[in-house]
């Protein structure tokens, strides 16, 4: 069947079989391979990719079910020069990562937590840790994690406060 | 390709109830409905469930997904998703908290952005948190097939582990609560992770006025075939004033009632005790929340 999306603004056109899976979709269709595939029951949030700005488990959604919808993987967070979308840049600066597999899950989730929210900088913790409790990570025992969402919190609120 | 992919299948996408309901029809019992897909697409990597096709309802969600008040009832569509439910207002206004606490437990936020109560209710699995407030609110799930309408009562609804008295060319479309004065309710989960599927929960619900419980729902996950509906403690409590002595007694028929097994998740005398704890628990905090 033809399935087309948007995937980080570009459009994407294929005839897939319907059983193929979305994080497959994007990594082999598309050729995106920042999604990561992980533990394949939507327990481990590697996967994870926005769908009309929403978190979703792409190991756990066909291909065919975001058909006509606009998709956002990890290669679409930074700005067309490649500046750092600076939920990227604040897991550099908190080294929340190690081994780098859950990143791109907790990068996207990370995102769409600061974008939801009416208060970033005021997050509390118990936020940001149900926020990104669908996501496993091995290396960092997540505070790390907890530390770069609000890196990059506070980074925006003071770059709009210089504007 | 990998190990996990579902088996070959066909799909297409619903334009209408009624175009689902003639799709499921032409297919004859070899479709299955498609809604937020995070129960059946594991199932179907697991090959324990096997359709030969897909039916899509997610571009139902306008026509499916709601929650809204009708006369003395709350009706919630089939494909709200979980996470509209546990933001609801509507619901923490009419059913404090049953709903927000089972759903802040179930899955994670992620999966709670997909998942639907249709397919909650469907998938029938024993563990799972949803059913267990839909019985103990006395929810009724409204099915239409090719001769209309028609409700079943959630006793009625879950047949067995993953099995529903939904037929092959109906499908579900809405779950009804009744609405009742002094209500208070509660969810309670044991879990070895979070997000995970609940070692045991129990959902218990009261209405109590004057003083006096007028009606009592009880219900107990993952301790048995199906959801497990406490109806011998809902019959003690009837006509009683509330008090911690009297819940502790529905625990222990919770717990006397239960039908658990051993497994990973624990040895079954464990979760016969947690379930009479957890009953009491859920069935105290109710109360408080009733008589506030």
């Amino acid at each position: 069947m033809l399935v087309s999306m948007s995937i980080n603004g570009q459009a994407y056109s294929h005839d897939v079989e319907p059983r193929l899976l979305l994080v497959h979709y994007i990594r082999e269709n598309a050729e995106l391979h920042g999604t990561h595939w992980g533990c394949d029951t939507s327990n481990c949030g590697i996967c994870v990719v926005l769908m009309d700005g929403e978190p979703i488990k792409s190991c756990t959604t066909l291909a065919a079910m975001a058909d006509g919808h606009e998709i956002t993987t990890v290669e679409g967070l930074p700005a067309a020069d490649g500046t750092l979308d600076p939920i990227q840049q604040g897991f550099h600066e908190m080294h929340a990562l190690q081994c780098g597999f859950c990143t791109p899950g907790m990068m996207v989730t990370g995102r769409w937590l600061i974008d939801k929210h009416p208060n970033p900088t005021q997050m509390t913790e118990h936020e940001i840790r149900e926020a990104i409790s669908g996501g496993l990570c091995r290396c960092t025992g997540y505070n790390n994690i907890i530390k770069a969402i609000r890196w990059a919190a506070a980074y925006e609120a003071n770059a709009a406060g210089r504007r | 390709m990998a190990m996990q992919t579902p088996a070959p299948c066909d799909y297409s996408r619903a334009t209408s109830v009624d175009d689902a309901i003639g799709q499921l029809q032409a297919l004859g019992g070899n479709a299955r409905i498609l809604a937020g897909g995070h129960s059946l697409i594991p199932m179907m990597k697991l090959r324990l469930s096997n359709p030969g096709h897909l039916i899509d309802i997610n571009p139902l969600e306008p026509e499916l997904n709601y929650i809204r008040q009708q006369g003395n009832e709350i009706h919630i569509g089939a494909m709200t998703r979980h996470r509209n439910i546990l933001e609801s207002d509507l619901l923490a206004r009419t059913f404090p908290h049953i709903f927000a606490e089972a759903e802040a437990v179930l899955a994670d936020p992620v999966v709670r952005n997909r998942g639907t109560i249709g397919g909650s209710l469907c998938q029938s699995d024993p563990a799972e948190d949803l059913s267990g407030v839909v019985v103990a609110l006395k929810g009724i799930a409204v099915v239409r097939g090719p001769d209309g309408e028609r409700t079943i009562d959630m006793d009625e609804f879950h047949v067995g582990p993953y099995m529903t008295a939904v037929q092959s060319t109906e499908m579900l479309t809405e779950v009804r609560f009744p609405i009742q004065a002094g209500h208070g309710s509660a969810h309670e989960k044991v879990e070895r992770r979070a997000g995970d599927f609940a070692i045991v929960a129990a959902s218990a619900a009261l209405s109590i006025q004057g003083g006096t419980i007028r009606s009592a729902g009880v219900a107990c996950s993952a301790v048995g075939p199906t959801t497990m509906h406490i109806k011998r403690a809902e019959e003690m409590l009837i006509g009683k004033a509330p008090s911690e002595q009297l819940f502790a007694q529905a625990g222990e028929m919770a717990k006397a009632d239960v039908e658990p097994s051993n497994d990973g998740r624990g040895p079954a005398d464990y979760k016969r005790h947690v379930a009479g704890v957890l009953t009491t628990r859920a069935l105290s905090r109710a109360a408080a929340t009733a008589l506030r």
